[in-house]
């Protein structure tokens, strides 16, 4: 039995096992690639998608949890790039490699979703779940900041 | 947008293409998808070198030859040539050069890598030359088109000028007629521009690739969806040198989706339809090891203890790092003599993105596609050539950016690389390979252990005579990269390079290498062989101006009198962390080095809990003159990354081996910094007008010295060994 769930507002099903990661059914079967693989352990938040609003290590989401919910990933997030989170993440440079940052812009996305004037204690504190080894932590907080003014 | 080339450039040069004379001077026209504000040419694209394509749309295409690893090289480099070339850096598209060593190498490697952040400072004066050319025949096209002499033109953005007659010829006007001249013309150093005259370098620029990195569609290896492809999982011996004894496979067999298990020389391959099989297979496996290799038995902490005595030993047998004057007599004649010990745990990578790679063999075995992302294309080339034994140009390189690489993806083997090949070669199939982060840290090629003896003498006026820096630590680059080995001639400035700390005037310096072999995988890693031994030098140096009763700041300002730049930059910082007030609760540490010609000073402010041992690290101050600051916000960016990796690196990071065998596996137990651990940085780029000098790790190394020297100002205690985890810093308080 298919999993049914939806992706970006678009209807999705996987034949992976029950227990399968969401993050590689999102990946590989619905080849949705922004979402990351880092530790597969929820330590990093490469993975971050959010469901039903609200985030989620993809990596410690099995597929059966997400039957019937509504997930977004950073495809989905805006057709253009066009989300605050994403154009004050360019206004602020904030990406190096790049690899954590669609995890870093979900997580981000996260809390103004729910908090739409956080203060750096918060900000820092929601987003200390996401690892970036290139160290783009201050270009983070100047970019949650400027989305949450812009917004 | 996927980045990769069309195989019809490579890795030849091939269809259209022209001789001018020089030697290596051909000329290929690349395709591709290209980088850039401008995306695609609509006009017909005309070569007038290997690095620059104009369209008649009047849009510019510029190959950039550095892999991109979040570094910016991507950017840097084309943008460097863009300025010579005149170009309007809004029509310029960027095309990731192939793998060609002949046109597109590294002039400080002489092959195509990108490493020791020395892209920018290695291509500056040939990138320069490179647009200078080009402009010039654009020159002399205009100037033939016009019937007027060359020297009453000049060029301004994308366009030839002729001031006289008012006239204008964009690039793209003249591309549709320009005749290529058989040699590329010669352009003297007084022909380019001053720095005064720059219009884009100075001046930031979005990087090229930015944009997709805040959508989701960079593509990295680990994203390449090939039509067929099967997905790969190696279980690598956990000993450099080991091979499989007793493989049972029987339960992984039994996993749906498992294709084909593979044996091979250093570990067992499992092939499933999924990812999921591919790993349960793995994880299904029992294997047993030979007990081939030479790190069986090792043991990192006792191996630490061996090191350090090592280092102190002096009838161990040495290498000759670098020498002035003469230190061992001078010590001799001292009037005081200081000693100091420091030691350096095992350090991994930790990029984001788990070691990985695309392969697919074809059916008969004769070629293969590969797609990586790599610090060396032509490496890459060659792993995949030889790993199938066929020539390299039966190998078609899909460049990937790459999720972080820091030292990790540049090494003579590229061997998760070679593993996609060895698992698409044993289905013929395309394959992708992929490490999981425990397989990223167990198969870790890490900064290596290290010990280091120092000791100072003073003359009686209490002068610094004599420098003495013995360090006990394996051979990197004989792991690393054996053909770099055996070129240097064992030289290996992966794990030595600054050991003698050449920048300070002393008039007898000495600087050993006490080699090891442990037979573990180590590799460079971000700050190279600074990170282990400025830690030792700038603790060192501090631990001396203690004992002398000189201020710190002052005390390295006056090693460096005679060089105006490292003097300006210790003032700098001292000025900015407001260096000589007295702070309640807290204290402020002092560094400097001279990395590879940027000039770096830097203070932390540090605060301790004397109950737990934990050390907090509430501020940062640094100041860098790297001479021409190419492109300014990536610096204070590469500069804040250096910090965060710095800080890992002195508080928190640390592999461990018991028989040989790494003990780590994820980050719940290799700890690296999160947005809640790092400081406040207030950083400061300071430019000057001497060749560019290297960005990308520089503050790495003086934040673990810098922190436990704040740490002896507060407490009078000298903290000798990184990480500064809590138990340490308890144990050393007493």
């Amino acid at each position: 039995m298919p999993t049914k769930f939806s992706v970006n507002g678009k209807a999705a099903e996987s034949s992976a096992p029950p227990q399968t990661p969401l993050l590689w059914v999102i990946r590989e079967e619905l080849k949705l690639t922004g979402t990351k693989f880092g530790c597969g352990t929820g330590l990093c938040g490469a993975c971050m998608v959010h469901i039903d609003g609200k985030r989620a290590f993809s990596c410690q989401t099995q597929v059966s949890q997400a039957a019937g919910k509504a997930v977004t990933t950073i495809e989905g997030l805006s057709a253009d790039s066009s989300h605050p989170v994403q154009k004050a993440w360019l206004a602020e440079r904030v990406p190096q490699c790049g690899y954590c940052q669609s995890g870093q812009i979900m997580s981000a996305a996260d809390l103004l979703a729910h908090n739409p004037k956080p203060d750096r204690a918060q900000i820092v504190e929601h987003m200390s779940t996401n690892i970036c080894r290139c160290g783009s932590y201050p270009r983070i907080v100047r970019a949650i900041q400027r989305a949450a003014k812009e917004a | 947008m996927t980045i990769h080339l069309d195989r019809s450039v490579l890795p030849a040069p091939s269809r259209r293409q022209f001789m001018i004379g020089a030697a290596g001077f051909t000329f290929t026209v690349a395709s591709g998808l290209p980088f850039g504000a401008t995306q695609a040419a609509s006009g017909k694209e005309v070569a007038l070198s290997p690095w620059v394509t104009i369209s008649t749309d009047d849009t510019v295409a510029i190959m950039s030859p550095a892999a991109e690893m979040g570094q910016g090289s991507l950017t840097s480099l084309p943008l460097i040539l863009a300025e010579e070339l005149d170009a309007d850096w809004s029509k310029v598209r960027v095309i990731v050069a192939p793998p060609n060593d002949a046109l597109y190498k590294n002039p400080g490697f002489g092959y195509m890598y990108t490493a020791g952040s020395n892209a920018v400072t290695s291509y500056f004066k040939e990138l320069r030359q490179f647009g200078a050319q080009v402009r010039k025949v654009l020159l002399v096209n205009a100037a033939r088109h016009w019937n007027v002499p060359v020297e009453e033109l000049t060029t301004g953005p994308n366009v030839v000028i002729h001031e006289k007659s008012g006239r204008r010829l964009s690039y793209g006007e003249i591309a549709a007629f320009a005749e290529v001249p058989a040699t590329a013309p010669e352009v003297a150093e007084s022909e380019l521009k001053k720095p005064d005259q720059f219009r884009l370098i100075g001046h930031d620029v979005m990087r090229v690739e930015l944009p997709q990195k805040v959508n989701g569609t960079a593509q990295y290896s680990i994203d390449v969806q090939v039509p067929g492809m099967l997905y790969g999982a190696i279980l690598r011996a956990p000993i450099e040198g080991a091979a499989p004894d007793r493989v049972e496979d029987a339960k992984a067999r039994t996993i749906a989706g498992v294709v084909q298990i593979v044996r091979l020389p250093y570990g067992v391959g499992v092939i499933g339809e999924t990812p999921w099989a591919a790993f349960d297979g793995k994880a299904a496996l029992h294997v047993t090891w030979t007990h081939t290799g030479k790190a069986w038995g090792f043991d990192s902490d006792k191996a630490l203890v061996a090191f350090a005595a090592a280092a102190r030993d002096m009838s161990q047998p040495t290498k000759l790092w670098g020498k002035t004057g003469d230190a061992p007599a001078a010590m001799k004649t001292a009037a005081t003599v200081i000693e100091g010990d420091y030691m350096n745990d095992l350090v991994y990578h930790a990029q984001m993105e788990p070691l990985n790679a695309v392969a697919a063999v074809s059916p008969n075995g004769d070629a293969c596609e590969v797609w990586c992302g790599v610090q060396s294309k032509t490496i890459a080339v060659t792993v995949a050539a030889d790993a199938l034994g066929i020539a390299p140009d039966k190998i078609v390189y899909h460049d990937m950016l790459m999720g972080g690489g820091f030292g990790r993806r540049g090494h003579r083997d590229e061997e998760y690389v070679h593993d996609a090949v060895v698992l698409s070669n044993a289905v013929k199939k395309p394959v992708k390979m992929m490490w999981t982060r425990e397989d990223d840290v167990h198969n870790g090629r890490f900064n290596p252990l290290s010990a280091h003896y120092l000791r100072a003498g003073f003359d009686a006026s209490g002068k610094l005579i004599a420098f003495h820096h013995r360090k006990a630590c394996d051979e990197v680059t004989a792991f690393q990269d054996p053909v770099r080995f055996e070129r240097q001639k064992g030289r290996d400035g992966i794990a030595f390079n600054g050991l003698d700390a050449p920048y300070y005037e002393i008039p007898n310096r000495l600087g050993e290498a006490v080699p090891r072999e442990s037979g573990l995988r180590t590799s460079s890693l971000r700050g190279i062989a600074h990170l282990t031994n400025i830690f030792a030098i700038e603790s060192f140096m501090d631990e001396l101006a203690r004992k002398r009763g000189i201020d710190p700041a002052a005390f390295r300002r006056d090693l460096v009198k005679s060089n105006p730049r490292a003097v300006a930059i210790i003032d700098r910082v001292a000025r900015m962390a407001d260096w000589g007030r007295k702070r309640d609760g807290s204290a402020l540490g002092f560094t400097y080095m001279n990395y590879s010609g940027t000039q770096i000073a830097l203070a932390a402010e540090v605060v301790l809990d004397r109950k737990t041992g934990a050390l907090r690290v509430p501020k940062i101050w640094t100041a860098l003159d790297p001479g021409i600051a190419v492109q300014p916000d990536n610096i204070v960016a590469q500069t804040e990354s250096s910090i965060v990796y710095g800080l890992g690196f002195a508080l928190t990071e640390r592999i461990t081996i018991v028989d040989g065998a790494v003990q780590e596996s994820n980050f719940y137990d290799y700890h690296v910094p999160r947005m809640n651990e790092i400081p406040e940085m207030l950083i400061e780029v300071v430019p000057t007008d001497n060749h560019p000098t290297g960005v990308g790790q520089m503050a790495t190394p003086l934040v673990a010295p810098a922190i436990a020297n704040a740490v002896a100002e507060l407490t009078g205690v000298r903290l000798r060994h990184t990480p500064m985890t809590p138990d340490r810093v308890k144990q050393a308080l007493g």
